[in-house]
């Protein structure tokens, strides 16, 4: 297998959606050459760290003010939908 | 080198059962989708349109919409991939007004020169986030994720950070499985080369070089 090949299945192989074959390939592969497993490995520290981040967490105040805008939107569009 | 768990999801039955209530005229249970999912339509809004106060709009926007719209949600997907569909479409909207000189496209399949082909291939230090404070880190990680195509941005945040399955992800988009599969793949590696720059050992600092 070429290191292009393994890019290829990188997605796949950390996904885990990958069969028998192909993923004994990739890890033949990855035991002898040392930057695909390199690669492999800070690509899934990359999607670790996004993933535990707290990048973009919605504060509790303004959660609450955007809770009530829409709740307030949403009781005005069925009191207009409702027959009076 | 073991493989990324998914998110374990919400129970489908219960959501269903509050998607019907609100449908129904119960706007005590939509409040109940609203809480369960505002958290995460926030973060895919915030992500897509890089901006505060449009996130905040798309927020309110796409929860009236869904609102509005509930009569036409047929249960074929969850309706958390309905709620992100909308959402995703809402942040896209905005972008595009904020940026009215770029064309902002899902399509766009950005081919940018060699960007799959890994240059950086040092290994990064022992707990790379612990090299830095958590504000410095945010700044890293908001800066590296914004460097990335629109479309690169979107499925990330969907696949990897909001833990959809591809399927879901294809479906939420409306983009082909192969589409999802290699923007995917894209976003991750040119990821993964921007922040090598931050957590790379250092010969005589945190690594063991």
């Amino acid at each position: 297998m070429k290191c292009s090949e393994f890019l290829q299945e990188l997605t796949n192989y950390l996904d885990g959606v990958i069969d028998a074959r192909t993923k004994s390939e990739l890890e033949d592969h990855l035991a002898w050459c040392h930057n695909c497993y390199v690669v492999c490995d800070t690509t899934k520290k990359t999607i670790e760290i996004y993933r535990d981040s707290k990048l973009y967490e919605l504060p509790d105040d303004l959660r609450g003010r955007l809770r009530s805008a829409i709740m307030s939107k949403c009781q005005k569009k069925k009191a207009g939908t409702e027959p009076a | 080198m073991g493989t990324i768990q998914p998110k374990v999801s919400e129970p489908v039955s219960e959501e269903l059962a509050l998607v019907q209530a609100a449908k129904g005229g119960d706007v005590g249970a939509f409040e109940e989708l609203v809480k369960r999912y505002d958290r995460n339509v926030f973060r895919i809004a915030q992500h897509i349109t890089q901006n505060r106060e449009d996130a905040e709009d798309v927020v309110q926007d796409a929860f009236l919409k869904a609102y509005t719209n509930l009569g036409q949600f047929q249960g074929q997907s969850k309706f958390y991939t309905w709620l992100v569909r909308i959402a995703v479409n809402e942040a896209l909207m905005r972008l595009r007004r904020r940026r009215p000189e770029r064309m902002v496209s899902l399509d766009e399949d950005v081919k940018t020169e060699d960007d799959s082909v890994p240059r950086e291939v040092a290994d990064w230090a022992p707990n790379p986030e612990q090299l830095y404070t958590q504000g410095e880190l945010q700044d890293i990680l908001t800066r590296t994720i914004q460097g990335l195509p629109p479309s690169f941005r979107t499925v990330f945040v969907l696949r990897d950070v909001e833990g959809l399955s591809t399927e879901e992800t294809a479906d939420a988009l409306n983009l082909s499985i192969p589409a999802v599969k290699s923007r995917l793949l894209r976003a991750r590696l040119q990821l993964r080369e921007r922040l090598s720059r931050y957590f790379k050992k250092r010969n005589g600092g945190d690594g063991n070089q």
